[in-house]
């Protein structure tokens, strides 16, 4: 579970203070434990089912009984310390802390399968047939490969897509509203809205008359080419569009999760710290461009747009920055012509693949033609 | 923030090697986790114990191998050391900085029994 953001399956709670547990084990036992507040705090978070088995190389079944007075670790050099699979740690006072020995013979009471090994066991001799298998794949390998197939599609039907990300409350939603009313007529924008809960932003992109579809995460902290992939084809942008994703408020996780996006664009408002950049390094640095928003606040606030803008270069030396106020319409113009250029770009791209496509089917007929010709 | 979604695709991985392979139980994954890359060490050996619980690898020790951020200073036209994105050249404090390693999540191997 993310504890810090919430993202993952939900049946997760954080309990701290004095309590007692039962844990139910894969084997069907269960046990119990009290956690004592003058232990300290030890912030930790139970499933429902705390799955606690050990395993031993030697393939043992032994009994063995928790009395879990607390805050241990299973790291083998920490001897007694010892972390279960749900985050809690405690103490295993009836084990030895080595956690290597486990002879068949050595009972600790209720019952408990253990199939783990502790490191170890590793070293017996003859007791593993363990094999090593090489695989050296990147961990969003999937991800990316769903990435490319949207950056494909979109190509092909020469959308300019963008990712728009930011805390919360920057000012996207509004500012997409203007972006949109603002190049009606010029180029045709749709909508990928991501939030955690409800379809408000995309009912208020609806009512500009942009087609929007709402994607809710749930406990997600950020969006991923497989929903991204999913809307497209509900959404199905015109050709030579602009599709407008906006990310779940986040400035974290989103940056590590290629949508199959032209450029991404973060949006910072100044009503929050000019720091942000170099808190949020990974984010900036996957920007191409930040829009530095309502800068018609800029009289009321100590915000050094100029120190901002420092910083975000610090991260990433090549980030296009555009000043705009979604309110005022400061700065707009300039947004509008760099979304307008990325759309031109995606249009003569598609239209180059498809002359270079026609010239291809010309050369082939032309060839069908000589092969017919006695 | 995200080792969930990052741990569930670990599990893919692993998932699809192990019966791939005929594999009965996994008994390591080992991964290399960059320092410049976005995933907190601790958090994701947290997701990792929940995400695998009822695979073949529900048992599995996990190990990660952390590689160091490393960057061409522009300046002292050298690599350097960088511990995250945004830190200065160690030597002469220049943030001309190319990134040049440290930035990879990967799974590198399983041990299968």
């Amino acid at each position: 579970m993310c504890m810090t953001c919430g993202c993952g399956t939900s049946d997760v709670h954080v309990e701290g203070g004095g309590h007692a547990h039962t844990h139910t084990h894969p084997d069907g036992s269960t046990h119990s434990h009290v956690h004592d507040p003058s232990q300290g705090a030890h912030d930790h978070v139970h499933e429902a089912v705390h799955e606690h088995s050990h395993t031993h190389a030697d393939g043992t079944v032994h009994n063995h009984a928790h009395a879990h007075p607390h805050d241990h670790s299973h790291a083998p050099a920490a001897g007694e310390m010892h972390t279960h699979a749900d985050g809690t740690t405690h103490a295993h006072a009836l084990h030895d802390p080595a956690h290597a020995h486990h002879d068949p013979a050595h009972s600790h009471g209720a019952e408990a399968l253990h199939y783990g090994r502790g490191p170890a066991g590793n070293s017996a001799p003859g007791m593993t047939q363990s094999r090593l298998v090489q695989i050296e794949r990147d961990i969003l390998s999937k991800n990316d490969g769903i990435a490319q197939r949207n950056r494909a599609t979109l190509a092909q039907r020469g959308i300019f897509a963008l990712n728009l990300v930011s805390s919360p409350g920057s000012g996207k939603t509004t500012l997409l509203v203007r972006t949109i009313e603002r190049l009606a007529g010029r180029l045709q924008v749709a909508v990928i809205e991501g939030d955690q809960q409800t379809s408000v932003d995309a009912e208020r992109i609806r009512a500009t008359g942009a087609p929007a579809l709402q994607i809710n995460t749930g406990k997600g902290c950020h969006l991923d080419a497989a929903m991204v992939e999913t809307a497209l084809q509900r959404l199905a942008p015109a050709e030579d569009s602009v599709l407008m994703v906006e990310n779940v408020g986040n400035l974290v996780c989103p940056a590590a999760f290629d949508l199959g996006e032209a450029r991404k664009v973060v949006v910072l408002s100044v009503t929050e710290g000019e720091d942000k950049p170099l808190k949020y390094p990974d984010m900036f640095h996957a920007a191409s461009l930040l829009l530095l928003n309502k800068v018609d606040l800029l009289p009321y606030l100590s915000f050094d747009v100029e120190r901002c803008i420092e910083y975000a270069r610090r991260i990433n030396p090549s980030i296009e920055i555009l000043q705009v106020s979604a309110t005022s319409g400061a700065g707009l113009d300039a947004w509008l012509a760099w979304i307008e250029a990325g759309a031109h770009a995606a249009r003569r791209q598609r239209l180059d693949q498809v002359a270079a496509l026609q010239q291809r089917v010309a050369e082939l007929e032309a060839q069908v033609a000589r092969l017919q010709s006695p | 923030m995200h080792e969930m979604a990052l741990a569930e695709s670990v599990r893919e991985i692993v998932e699809d090697t192990a019966r791939a392979n005929g594999a009965r139980r996994v008994a390591s994954v080992r991964l290399e986790i960059g320092k410049l890359s976005q995933v907190e060490v601790e958090a994701m050996r947290f997701a990792f114990d929940v995400v695998m619980r009822g695979t073949l690898a529900a048992t599995a020790r996990l190990d990660i191998t952390e590689t160091d951020g490393s960057a061409w200073c522009m300046r002292c036209s050298q690599p350097v050391v960088i511990a995250q994105r945004g830190d200065g050249c160690p030597q002469c404090g220049s943030h001309q900085l190319q990134v040049t390693g440290g930035e990879r999540m990967r799974v590198m191997d399983i041990e299968i029994e």
